[in-house]
C-alpha cells in the first residue's frame, strides 16, 4: 500500500462516514427527544434517493401515493381525538397539512412533466414528499405509544421497518436505479484528485450538521427539542408540548435521510432495500456515541467509514464482520465506563 | 340426524375435491422475485405462466412462491411445499446458497428437485442426496472455461478476480482459479464484496495496483455494475470479463457506458437473432424468446427465465414417462420422475441440449454456451 492509495482510501472513507454521520445524528436525535430507535431511519435513505429517479425518469412517483395515504391515515387518527376531546380548533391547520398538501403535490406532479427541470428543483420536489413523512409516521405509529417502555419503541420500530421496506419494493419495484452527479469531473486537491460528487456529500454533510447545531444552540424549537430530550416531564411542565418535539425530531430525521439518500444516488446504485444497512452504520456509530453525543457520534460514523474503507482493501471478504465487530468493545467499554441507568421512564 | 347427513354430504365433498386435486401434477416452485436477486428471479417467474398447461394429458399445476433471495425462506418454502402441498417436483431456487439449501430436504421429502441456480456444487457430486437433484443452468466451471478460453485468445497473462462474498463468488473463485493455474494464467488479486455494498474503492484499489490485464468479476445482476463502475473510474484500462450473472437488461442500465467493450459469456438464448441458422439452439431458444416477449412485450426477454422456461423441457420430456409407472401425488410418481429426468435424452432447450446421465444431472455440452461483448449497450456474439 502506498501513499496514494492511501489517500484514495481515506477519501472513500470520509464520504462514506459523512452519509454515517448524518444518520448517526438523526438516530441520536430521534433517541434523545422520544427515546425511538429508529430503526427505519435507513428506508429514508432509498425512499428520497428513488423518488428522485423516479422524477428524473418523468415517472410519478409512488411515494406521492404513499404521503396521500399516510395524510388520510393521520387525518382520520387527529379526527378521532378531536371527537373524544371535543376539541375541533386545530383541525383546520391539520387538514391542510394531511389532506391539501398531499393532494396539491399529487396534482402538481400530474400536470407538470419534471423530467426536463434542473437538478435543483427535483431534488427539492423529492424532498417535500418524503419529509412529511416523517411527522407523519410519528404521529401513526409511535405517538399513541409515547409512554410507553424503550423496548416496546424499538419493537414498533422493527415493525415499522419492514412494512417501509414493503411498500418500497410495491412502489419502487426490485431493482436497483442510479442519478446523474450533481456535477460531473473531478477536483484536484493538491496531489488528490477527489471526485466532485464526494466533496458535494462532505460539503453538504457539514452544512447540514453546522445547520443542527446553530437549530439547537439559537432557535427556540431547538431549545424545546433539547429540553424535551433532558427531561420530558421538566419540559412538558415548562409548556413545551412533548408530541410536538417527537414530530418535529421525526421531521428532521426524514429530512437527513433523504438528504442522505439524494447525495449517495450518483455515487452508488440503490435498491427498495439498501438504507436498512447504510442506517445499521450510522446506528453503530451512534452507540459509538451512547445514543447521546452528537460530536462522538459524528467522529464514530467517520470512524466506521474509514475502518470501511481500509477494511475493504486489506480483508475484503471480512469488512462487514470488522465493521460491526467494531461495536463490542465499544459496549465493553461503556457498560464499564458509565454507570446503569435503569429505564423508569 | 339431518345436520350429520349435511356434515357427511360435505365431508365427501371435500374428499372428492382433495382425490380430484391429487390427480394434477403439483410442480412447486420457489424463486428470488424479490431481494438482491430479482433481477433474475423477476423472469424466472414470468415464464411459468408459458409453461405448458397440461402434460402426458394430465393438468399442471404450478405453485410459485418468493423466497426474497433468503436462504431461510428458501428452505422454509421447500418444506411447505412438500409437506402442505405434496408437489411431485421441487423448482428452485434462483441463486446457489438457497438451491444449496433445498438439497437436504428435497432428498428428506423423496422429491424431485430442479435448480435454477449456476454453481456446480449443486448436483456435483451426484451422491446419496443429489440423486433428486438437478439444474438447467449452465454450470460455472463450464463458463468459466469458456472465459478463460477467451482471454488466453486475447493474451492474458494475469488475472485479477474480484467476486460476491457468498457461494456464487466463492464457487466461481474455486473454479476459474483452478482451471487458470492449469492453463497457465496467472491470478494477481483475489477480492471479496457483498451484493449490498455501496463502495468498492478499497478492493478495487487493490486490484488495479497489481496490474493485471484482465479483470474477472464474479457477480449475478446488477449488483456486479459496481465493480466495473469503480474499475473504470479509477481508470483501469485492462480487459473487464463478467459471468452469466449479469446477462440481463436491467445490468446494462444501471451500468450503462461504463460496461462498453465488457466480455462475458452467456446462453446462446442471449442473443438468439445473431446465432446462425444451423446453430443446434436456434429454433428452441427463439421458441422461448417468442413466448416471452409476446406476453411481456419486445425485448424484454433474459436468460434467466429461460432457465425456468429449460425447467419445462426437461419435465415435458420426462412427465409421461413417468406417468407410466405411477400416478401423480404418489411416492411411486416421484421416484420415476426422477428416474425419467435422468434419463432424458437430446432435449433442446432455450440455452443447450439436454443429456442427462446417472453422473451428470445438467446434461448440457459446450454448445450451451457463448462468448459475448457489450458493444454500443447492446449483447454482441464473439466468433
Amino acid at each position: 500500500m502506498n501513499f496514494d492509495i492511501a489517500l484514495l482510501l481515506a477519501q472513500d472513507g470520509i464520504t462514506n462516514g459523512a452519509i454515517y454521520a448524518l444518520l448517526a445524528l438523526a438516530l441520536v436525535l430521534a433517541f434523545s427527544v422520544t427515546r425511538v430507535i429508529f430503526i427505519p431511519q435507513g428506508e429514508f435513505v432509498a425512499y428520497g434517493a428513488l423518488t428522485l429517479v423516479a422524477l428524473q425518469a418523468g415517472r410519478l412517483p409512488g411515494t406521492v401515493v404513499l404521503l396521500m395515504i399516510a395524510g388520510g391515515l393521520v387525518t382520520l387518527a387527529e379526527l378521532i381525538t378531536a371527537w373524544r376531546k371535543r376539541r375541533w380548533q386545530r383541525v383546520p391547520s391539520m387538514l391542510a397539512l394531511n389532506i391539501v398538501y398531499p393532494l396539491a403535490l399529487f396534482g402538481l406532479l400530474m400536470l407538470v412533466p419534471m423530467q426536463g427541470w434542473p437538478m435543483a428543483a427535483q431534488v427539492a420536489l423529492a424532498l417535500a414528499i418524503i419529509v412529511p413523512m416523517g411527522p407523519m409516521l410519528y404521529r401513526l405509529a409511535y405517538q399513541p405509544l409515547a409512554e410507553a417502555s424503550v423496548l416496546m419503541l424499538l419493537i414498533v420500530s422493527v415493525a415499522v421497518h419492514v412494512v417501509m421496506v414493503g411498500l418500497g419494493l410495491l412502489v419502487f419495484g426490485a431493482e436497483g436505479a442510479r442519478t446523474p452527479a450533481f456535477s460531473d469531473g473531478t477536483v484536484a486537491l493538491g496531489t488528490l484528485t477527489a471526485s466532485a460528487q464526494s466533496l458535494w456529500v462532505i460539503g453538504c454533510s457539514l452544512l447540514l450538521i453546522v445547520a443542527f447545531s446553530v437549530l439547537f444552540d439559537r432557535t427556540v424549537y431547538g431549545k424545546a427539542l433539547r429540553a424535551t430530550a433532558i427531561n420530558r416531564l421538566g419540559a412538558r411542565l415548562m409548556g413545551i408540548p412533548t408530541e410536538f418535539a417527537g414530530k418535529l425530531s421525526f421531521f428532521l430525521c426524514a429530512l437527513i435521510g433523504a438528504v442522505s439518500g439524494i447525495l449517495i444516488a450518483p455515487i452508488t446504485t440503490i435498491y427498495y432495500d439498501t438504507g436498512f444497512l447504510i442506517g445499521l452504520k450510522g446506528f453503530v456509530a451512534a452507540i459509538i456515541g451512547g445514543l447521546a453525543s452528537y460530536p462522538i457520534a459524528a467522529l464514530g460514523a467517520l470512524l466506521v467509514g474509514l475502518i470501511e474503507s481500509f477494511s475493504s482493501f486489506w480483508a475484503s471478504a471480512y469488512k462487514e464482520v470488522i465493521v460491526f465487530t467494531l461495536i463490542i468493545p465499544v459496549l465493553l467499554w461503556r457498560s464499564l465506563r458509565t454507570h446503569h441507568v435503569e429505564d423508569d421512564e | 340426524m339431518k345436520s350429520t347427513i349435511r356434515m357427511i354430504a360435505g365431508l365427501v365433498a371435500v374428499l372428492g375435491t382433495s382425490i380430484a386435486v391429487a390427480q394434477d401434477i403439483k410442480v412447486g416452485v420457489t424463486l428470488s422475485a424479490t431481494g438482491p436477486a430479482a433481477s433474475l428471479g423477476i423472469p424466472e417467474r414470468n415464464t411459468f405462466p408459458l409453461l405448458p398447461q397440461t402434460i402426458g394429458g394430465k393438468k399442471v399445476n404450478y405453485i410459485v412462491l418468493d423466497d426474497a433471495s433468503d436462504t431461510t425462506t428458501a428452505v422454509r418454502n421447500s418444506r411447505k411445499l412438500i409437506s402442505e402441498d405434496k408437489v411431485d417436483v421441487l423448482v428452485g431456487s434462483t441463486i446457489t446458497p438457497n438451491s444449496l439449501a433445498m438439497i437436504d430436504v428435497a432428498a428428506e421429502g423423496e422429491t424431485p428437485m430442479i435448480s435454477m441456480a449456476a454453481s456446480s456444487r449443486i448436483v456435483d457430486p451426484v451422491d446419496a442426496k443429489r440423486r433428486w437433484v438437478f439444474k438447467t443452468p449452465q454450470n460455472d466451471q463450464q463458463m468459466a472455461l469458456v472465459i478463460l478460453g477467451h482471454m488466453l485468445g486475447q493474451g492474458v497473462k494475469t488475472v485479477g478476480f474480484i467476486g460476491f462474498a457468498d457461494a456464487y463468488g466463492e464457487g466461481w473463485w474455486t473454479q476459474f482459479s483452478n482451471l487458470a493455474e492449469a492453463r497457465g494464467v496467472k491470478i494477481v488479486g483475489n477480492e471479496r464484496y457483498q451484493r449490498a455494498d455501496t463502495s468498492v474503492t478499497g478492493q478495487v484499489l487493490k486490484l488495479v495496483s497489481a496490474k493485471p490485464d484482465a479483470i474477472l468479476i464474479a457477480g449475478s445482476g446488477t449488483p456486479a455494475a459496481l465493480p466495473q463502475k469503480t474499475l473504470k473510474e479509477r481508470g483501469y484500462a485492462g480487459k473487464i470479463y463478467q459471468t452469466h450473472g449479469v446477462a440481463n437488461n436491467d445490468f446494462l442500465r444501471v451500468c450503462g457506458k461504463d460496461c462498453e467493450g465488457t466480455y462475458l459469456p452467456a446462453g446462446p438464448v442471449l442473443v438468439t437473432e445473431q446465432l446462425p441458422n444451423d446453430h443446434p439452439v436456434k429454433k428452441s431458444a427463439t421458441a422461448y424468446v417468442t413466448a416471452y416477449e409476446g406476453a411481456q412485450g419486445k425485448g424484454s426477454v433474459s436468460t434467466f427465465g429461460a432457465h425456468a422456461w429449460d425447467v419445462g423441457v426437461l419435465l415435458q420430456r420426462a412427465i409421461p414417462v413417468a406417468l407410466k409407472k405411477g400416478q401423480p401425488g404418489t411416492k411411486e410418481f416421484r421416484v420415476a420422475l426422477r428416474d425419467a429426468l435422468e434419463g432424458v435424452k437430446n432435449a433442446p432447450g432455450a440455452h443447450g441440449i439436454f443429456n442427462m446421465s446417472a453422473t451428470d444431472h445438467l446434461g448440457l455440452d459446450q454448445r450451451a454456451a457463448v462468448m459475448i461483448q457489450i458493444v454500443d449497450g447492446k449483447w454482441v456474439m464473439q466468433k
